[in-house]
């Protein structure tokens, strides 16, 4: 059958630039650079170009640009060239369109419809390189009181907390979705700031098991490489219920992504389809989620905090409210923008809530309700730099998990094809050659680099606004304003409009 | 041998005193009185047997590894939730989802078994979890099945009372399972494929029913020449072709 899917990019080479080298042709996964015999020049072939920018940066000569494909069907605004493709493409496989990395519609962006304060004359604002500046964080239930003896000493027996550098975090990524490297350079970067990475459902490589401290180990549905040194392996442990990229679904990891190393972590057999269910099938109900979470403080004896994991969906307050009275001690939330290394398309595009509402909500609530300090809330799904983590705070989140901008810190270029396996940055992939083009002490260092230029500038932002601890942001909504937004979303968001 | 009264205890008193035992070298612990109180041996590791007697509460033996438990009643819900390694014989009927995700170790249960038991469970290698159950199983049998060997062998039934129900092995894509008898096709999921028993099933089987008789005093002989029927998946990418 011919296609009639148009190549999405063009490779343009300039010829005057070009010297013939070839490395355009040996960095590509895709096959789209090769060597025309005939006439001993290189080439491409358009159509299998992912737009990843591997050759682009790779040219010693600069010769290569990819453009998107400037052919356009006759215009309409219904009918889109997306449209129009996707049909052709479902028409040809018969499949479901698989996808990667977070939901690219154009849906708002809140972060952008909000401003945040700072002081001017009537309260000094704080600079952060002449005085002290809080930003460490504790994750975990707090007690409804402290009790003191007659000498003054802590009689109140306090829960296990995460304790934070900087309120950031790695979000969930596992190994399988992710190479080795990729998950070495969080694990190392995660232990240098003082933070934590997240394992993902994928276990725990017999390799990184040294980075414990740092570890958050995920327990997700298909419970891939779970046991009893695992669960005890790391800091705390998180349930995964949902991913905001694809909430109410679970996972299939192709088999062609299950190699040897992978195999042996997630103890099934090499070759073999890893599939996570939709539901966890043990929890159907609030009650049997608080029976899973009181197994893992069982059998880790207590000593660590359990995290559950949520997509921002339609009643997430509630649901919140939910899982906190189910013992959880951290809530992570991510929202429909959440990255991921394999999706439906439909479900990615079209299922879920923006996070900054989901935030605001699930805060609110919580407070309403009197148990906010029961528990913790991470926000997750798209920050995409540090104001959107100071938004996020003043919304309510304690913290926040990032996951997408980790990986562009590490070489990820955005182009959405995590799912075939052939990151030509070594980071979604399990090929051997590609996975050693990522040096995991580069890696851990680009991600140092980044969380450290956050820190800095969430600093900065809070002294501007005279607060010198962010303890004193968290769900203080007051230092926040919204620009063009209705009075229902300013309402959910429970911000005021700019020049109130 | 030490003997622990559940009576009136706590689960969390009553699994920290278990543990508190094991960990003191005692490898013989009895529990008398239990009513329901769950996660009894939940990550436990060692080689203690614990003899429950009473029903124990859900997610018995989760995250278990290595120790053996042996319950003089019936059990509950999650019985081997994601086990490691060790061993469980309850001597009764057992709940919903008995070993979900295990991924090793053996389950013997003298009666009936509820829903989605064996659901996901795993094998790497030579690590091969396995639950034999004398009775009757419900829907969903050995669904997502990655791994593992599930023996249903269907004592007791009544007439024409089928010995498993509807949606068995449904995702199926790996391991096997074992029913004795001939079962309706319309049960089975569509990943599941019927193959015909060879020597090395029998000599799985002849095994695995050689325990279970022996600890709930049956005659192996009697059970194993009935005609069994396998089920082992079509292939280990049931989905592969559902996405691009």
């Amino acid at each position: 059958m011919i296609s009639y899917v148009l190549p999405e990019f063009l490779v343009m080479r300039d010829e005057n630039r070009c010297i013939q080298c070839q490395v355009c042709v040996r960095q590509c996964a895709n096959d789209v650079h090769y060597l025309d015999e005939k006439d001993g020049k290189v080439k491409a072939d358009d159509a299998k170009c992912v737009n990843c920018q591997r050759c682009v940066t790779f040219c010693p000569t600069h010769a290569l640009t990819i453009i998107p494909n400037p052919q356009e069907f006759k215009a309409n605004a219904n009918w889109t060239k997306k449209a129009i493709t996707e049909v052709q493409k479902q028409a040809e496989s018969g499949a479901v369109i698989l996808t990667s990395m977070g939901n690219p519609q154009e849906y708002p962006i809140y972060w952008d419809k909000i401003v945040l304060n700072a002081s001017q004359v009537t309260n000094p604002s704080i600079d952060p390189l002449r005085e002290p500046m809080e930003l460490k964080t504790y994750l975990g239930r707090k007690p409804d009181k402290l009790e003191f003896d007659e000498k003054g000493r802590l009689i109140t027996k306090l829960t296990p907390q995460l304790v934070l550098n900087v309120p950031i975090m790695f979000s969930a990524m596992s190994f399988g979705s992710i190479s080795l490297n990729a998950c070495e350079s969080l694990a190392r970067a995660a232990t240098e700031l003082g933070i934590y990475y997240n394992t993902g459902e994928g276990g725990l490589h017999s390799s990184l098991y040294r980075y414990g401290k740092n570890t958050i180990a995920q327990v997700a549905s298909g419970r891939f490489g779970v046991h009893a040194n695992y669960l005890n392996a790391g800091a705390a442990l998180e349930i995964k219920i949902g991913q905001g990229a694809k909430p109410g679904i679970g996972g299939h990891l192709p088999g062609e992504k299950v190699g040897a190393e992978v195999s042996a972590t997630r103890m099934i057999p090499e070759g073999s389809d890893a599939i996570s269910p939709a539901p966890h099938h043990d929890i159907y109900s609030i009650e049997d989620l608080r029976q899973l979470i009181y197994a893992l403080k069982e059998a880790t004896n207590y000593t660590k905090p359990v995290s559950v994991k949520i997509a921002a969906v339609h009643n997430v307050a509630a649901i919140a409210s939910g899982i906190a009275r189910a013992g959880a001690d951290i809530i992570a939330i991510d929202g429909f923008r959440g990255g991921t290394g394999a999706a439906p398309l439909r479900i990615r595009d079209n299922v879920g809530i923006p996070i900054e509402m989901a935030i605001a909500a699930v805060d609110t609530r919580l407070k309403e309700e009197g148990i906010r300090h029961q528990v913790s809330v991470v926000a997750a799904g798209s920050i995409r730099n540090s104001a959107d983590i100071i938004k996020a705070i003043a919304l309510g989140a304690d913290a926040v998990y990032i996951a997408t901008s980790a990986l562009i810190a590490i070489g990820c270029h955005m182009c959405q094809k995590c799912n075939t396996g052939k990151c030509n940055w070594g980071i979604a992939t399990q090929d051997p050659q590609l996975v050693k083009r990522l040096n995991p002490n580069i890696g851990a260092r680009r991600l140092v680099n980044l969380v450290t230029a956050w820190e800095h500038e969430i600093k900065e932002m809070l002294g501007g606004m005279g607060i010198n601890s962010i303890e004193s942001l968290r769900g203080n909504r007051e230092m926040l304003r919204g620009v063009g937004l209705t009075q229902k979303e300013l309402d959910i968001l429970g911000i005021k409009a700019a020049g109130e | 041998m030490k003997v622990i009264d559940a009576n009136g205890i706590h689960y969390q008193q009553l699994n920290a005193l278990i543990k508190q035992t094991a960990a003191s070298g005692e490898d013989d612990i009895r529990v008398l009185n239990v009513r329901g109180q769950r996660y009894i041996g939940d990550g436990m590791r060692g080689d203690a047997t614990i003899t429950v007697e009473g029903v124990p509460g859900n997610d018995m033996a989760a995250f278990m590894d290595g120790p053996t438990i042996v319950v003089k009643g019936n059990a509950q819900d999650a019985v081997g939730n994601t086990m490691n390694e060790g061993k469980v014989m309850i001597h009764g009927h057992a709940g919903d989802t008995v070993g979900y995700a295990m991924r090793g170790g053996t389950i013997f249960i003298r009666d009936d078994v509820g829903y989605r038991v064996g659901i996901h469970m795993k094998e790497y290698e030579d690590k091969v979890p396995a639950i034999v159950i004398g009775g009757k199983a419900g829907d969903f049998f050995g669904e997502y099945m990655a791994g593992g060997i599930l023996i249903l062998l269907g004592m007791g039934l009544y007439p024409d009372e089928p010995i498993v129900g509807n949606y068995c092995g449904t995702g199926m894509h790996g391991g096997v399972i074992y029913i004795r008898g001939q079962v309706d096709k319309y049960r089975l999921g569509k990943e599941a494929d019927v193959r015909p028993i060879d020597d090395k099933d029998q000599k799985v089987l002849g095994m695995y029913v050689e325990q279970f008789a022996d600890h709930f005093g049956y005659d192996a002989e009697d059970i194993l020449s009935g005609t069994f029927t396998k089920l082992i998946p079509f292939g280990k990418r049931p989905y592969g072709k559902l996405y691009s």
